[in-house]
């Protein structure tokens, strides 16, 4: 029929570009604030920096209520499940920013119970490098994910349905090289590990 | 009472067991083998007003030198009448570094337990309910031991992914 000429080759786009365009402009944050990166998130809400001028001042508390997770800080392998079940609880299209070195690799945290990375994980759609990052980078990154949206956007969130595999790094060896199994130092007064 | 005359105190009413005293910056210290601990602080309890156990705590000793034991567990005390204080040390050993509980008599000593065992595996006999405290239930290493590597046993990424397109 002449509608299927319509949906095939005009109606489809325009409607993709009207729902990026709405969520691009309401981007609604969930603010997983573990660390000293979090102080940086708050002042990003605040008057001074605003981020209500991109349209995603409002931050929520509840994941039910978020699309934009924003994890800024270092994440422990305890917090992990944690972290997982609220992206989960978020509805979709949801986004997620990987806020500081921390959150995106770990950071000078390189210890058993810190997560070497959230994008292990989680996936992510935007990494913002800094220590902590200051609250101009993420403004920048509201604006890069907004044409993030808008650019791979669709109206029934087909772009998600693509990424089928996990997105991180892969897993960390489990055996360790030597050098790493005793850490006691060799010698007391100066610290120097002992390498066997 | 000061460090004195406790010592003469222990020295007449608990002769039976081995009890070393030393002071160091103003730290009064006494050392006890790990069988006989037990009986001490239920003495130090009892009959010397210790009604406070402010820390229990252990560290790691292997490959310090002069160390006799692997692994030396103090117990900081406090007469709250008196304001003496006291701190019990003693040591185990690998394979099976075990002490009895002092929560009969010191409540307080339920988390610190517990945490003794969840950061060095030392098991305290008689302990209500002795599981981890700080780190999860599954957690298989036990990591303030100086053998535990730095970055773990595997336990930072034994997690699944979330794969995007199914949440």
């Amino acid at each position: 029929m002449a509608l299927d000429f319509l949906k095939d080759n005009f109606l489809v786009s325009k409607l993709d570009f009207i729902a990026n365009w709405c969520r691009k402009y309401s981007l609604w944050p969930m603010p997983f604030a573990t660390a000293c990166c979090g102080i940086e998130l708050m002042a990003t809400g605040a008057s001074r920096h605003d981020i209500a001028r991109f349209g995603a001042e409002a931050f929520r508390f509840s994941p039910r209520q978020c699309d934009l997770m924003i994890v800024a800080g270092r994440v422990a392998m305890k917090m992990v499940p944690v972290l997982q079940r609220i992206w989960q609880q978020m509805p979709e299209p949801k986004w997620c920013i990987s806020m500081g070195a921390c959150a995106s690799s770990g950071g000078v945290f390189d210890t058993y119970a810190v997560v070497q990375g959230i994008d292990r994980f989680i996936p992510v759609d935007l990494y913002i490098p800094g220590c902590p990052p200051r609250p101009e980078q993420l403004l920048q990154a509201v604006i890069d994910l907004q044409a993030k949206v808008a650019s791979t956007g669709t109206i029934f969130g087909l772009e998600f349905e693509k990424r089928t595999q996990p997105e991180g790094p892969r897993p960390l060896q489990l055996t360790l090289p030597d050098k790493d199994k005793l850490v006691a130092p060799g010698n007391f007064s100066t610290s120097t590990r002992v390498h066997s | 009472m000061n460090f004195q005359e406790l010592q003469e105190q222990v020295k007449n009413q608990f002769s039976q067991v081995e009890v070393r005293f030393s002071s160091f910056r103003n730290n009064n210290r006494a050392d006890v083998s790990a069988g006989d601990v037990f009986s001490f602080l239920e003495f130090l309890q009892n009959k010397m007003g210790f009604d406070m156990l402010v820390d229990l705590s252990a560290g790691d000793y292997s490959q310090y030198p002069g160390a006799k034991h692997r692994y030396g567990v103090w117990y900081a005390l406090l007469n709250t009448v008196a304001g003496t204080r006291l701190i019990v040390r003693t040591g185990v050993d690998d394979p099976d570094p075990r002490l009895a509980s002092v929560f009969s008599f010191w409540k307080g000593a339920d988390w610190m337990e517990r945490e003794v065992y969840d950061m060095f595996g030392i098991e305290f006999d008689g302990h209500p309910d002795l599981r981890r405290v700080l780190l999860p239930d599954e957690f298989s290493g036990f990591p303030l031991r100086k053998d535990y590597p730095l970055r773990g046993l595997g336990e930072r990424h034994n997690f699944q992914p979330v794969i995007r397109s199914e949440g």
